[in-house]
């Protein structure tokens, strides 16, 4: 059979070299610029961190497409309903007026606000769409404050590098990179084409990433903490997602 | 003079009288890794559809919405209406991790088969069909041998023919990246740099859509082409593509 000349075996053992090396140097770029997502070991860590490294270089700024108003769907779905903790009812009650969200961790200054201290920052609104990790979606308006002004209002430290954020409803919860939680259109939401924030959409209060899965817009927010690590918080793989089976970085 | 005897009788090297392989390394390396990528993509993608086997046409779609057709099987959320009444499992969670690993594997598979074959040559002399094959005469009579079936000579085992250079070209440059660019407009942060790709394909929901047709037509083609082995002898088309050789070449020896 064939033999492996002396030339076939040096190019071949210089590409290896060069491929380890390549290898270990992009290893060592990724953790330097923060290009691996919690979730990156195991099994499926390479396909998570070449897909959340990618889209990171390339989608730092870039915007989630927003469409006309005549475009918005007449038939929004909304997956959940009602949670039914006592907690909950008790501010459904009320109208939410007692409803509040603490901001802690790496800030200057921890705040609690209510909505009314929400809806005194800067209200924007964006016409994008919600699309299910099921296959699914519809475009809806979505009225609220960007997250990156209540950021600004507690003063996040500059080591940090994660937002992880809080349903009412136990053990859901989630976070984003710097990148996502100052981005323009990442949202507390509010109100909901031309309304207020339907409770079967998240009401009164939810985070919207337009640029990732539904599930990364958790529904009923009551609190966040800034950080600069998220070896923390559950078991260390980023949010409650990673700890049901379910990728960290929903972007794709 | 020592030295001019050696010049007189230049041996011939062993390995120059030695059949070139008929399919290079590169060749059956990426090969296998395709059939690896592509097999995880196809069950993964179908777990994937299970959780919602109906699709659209345009930007949004939902099961408040009617669908474009429908997959009768029931599904693993109970929040889409199939008329079932039984609930699948949720096998989404590792099925869309894998999808994207395997998807990962394919296109850097594709990229390094694609770059080496055009600098190679291995497009332009195995696959774009040679000047006597561009004619409808060569496709028919490709046809009419198969009709016949007379015992697959080895010399139509050395090269493609005209119907098989234009099916493989066609699964290359057309199908897959089709299935790659329709899977790719699925993704938000995709389209949040790239708006025009899933434009492109009409919306959202039409990417998703064309990426399940596209995915059956490559399904199609791996129907036929495995068929088309079995016919022409299993093992006589499989080994070449493992060890390189036809097995003539290495009884000659």
């Amino acid at each position: 059979m064939s033999r492996i000349s002396r030339r076939k075996l040096i190019t071949t053992g210089l590409a290896t070299v060069a491929g380890v090396a390549g290898l270990a140097a992009a290893d060592c770029m990724a953790r330097r610029y923060g290009l691996i997502p919690p979730d990156g070991g195991g099994v499926f860590g390479p396909g998570e961190t070449l897909t959340y490294a990618t889209q990171r270089l390339l989608t730092r700024h870039s915007l989630a497409r927003e469409f006309p108003r005549s475009m918005i769907s007449a038939k929004p779905f909304g997956n959940e309903i009602a949670p039914s903790n006592e907690a909950f009812k008790r501010h459904q009650a009320l109208g939410f007026a007692d409803w509040k969200l603490s901001v802690d961790g790496m800030v200057a200054h921890p705040t609690s606000f209510s909505l009314a201290d929400l809806r005194a920052l800067p209200f924007r609104n964006q016409i994008t769409q919600v699309a299910c990790e099921e296959g699914w979606s519809y475009i809806a308006e979505w009225i609220g404050t960007p997250l990156h002004h209540v950021l600004d209002e507690v003063g996040v430290l500059p080591q940090a590098r994660y937002v992880v954020y809080r349903s009412i409803e136990p053990d859901w919860w989630e976070s984003i990179d710097m990148a996502d939680a100052l981005h323009p259109q990442t949202f507390l939401t509010m109100g909901m084409n031309n309304g207020d924030l339907p409770i079967r959409f998240g009401g009164p209060l939810r985070l919207r990433v337009p640029r990732q899965l539904g599930y990364k817009s958790v529904k009923f927010i009551t609190s966040m903490t800034v950080t600069d690590s998220m070896k923390k918080f559950g078991k260390g793989l980023g949010s409650a997602s990673p700890e049901a089976g379910y990728a960290w970085y929903a972007g794709i | 003079m020592a030295a001019s005897t050696t010049t007189q009788h230049i041996p011939v090297p062993h390995a120059a009288t030695a059949a070139a392989p008929r399919h290079t390394l590169l060749v059956r390396v990426t090969h296998w890794l395709t059939v690896v990528a592509f097999l995880a993509l196809l069950v993964t993608g179908l777990e994937i559809v299970v959780s919602h086997p109906r699709f659209y046409w345009g930007e949004t779609g939902n099961s408040g919405t009617t669908p474009l057709f429908r997959i009768p099987i029931p599904a693993s959320r109970d929040t889409v209406p199939t008329g079932y009444s039984y609930t699948m499992p949720d096998q989404n969670g590792w099925s869309r991790y894998l999808h994207f690993e395997a998807a990962w594997l394919l296109v850097i598979t594709a990229l390094v088969y694609g770059l080496a074959s055009l600098l190679n040559g291995h497009f332009r002399k195995n696959l774009l069909p040679s000047p006597q094959q561009r004619n409808w005469l060569a496709f028919r009579d490709v046809l009419t041998k198969f009709l016949r079936r007379p015992p697959p000579g080895s010399a139509d085992s050395r090269t493609y023919n005209a119907v098989q250079r234009v099916a493989y070209l066609s699964v290359i440059f057309i199908l897959f990246p089709l299935v790659i660019f329709t899977g790719l407009a699925l993704s938000d942060g995709f389209d949040s740099a790239f708006p025009f790709i899933v434009n492109s394909f009409g919306g959202r929901q039409s990417a998703r859509t064309l990426h399940f047709i596209v995915t059956n037509l490559l399904v199609i083609f791996l129907v036929v082409h495995v068929a088309m082995i079995v016919l022409a002898g299993f093992w006589r088309r499989t080994r070449p593509m493992i060890t390189g050789h036809i097995k003539s070449d290495l009884e000659g020896k």
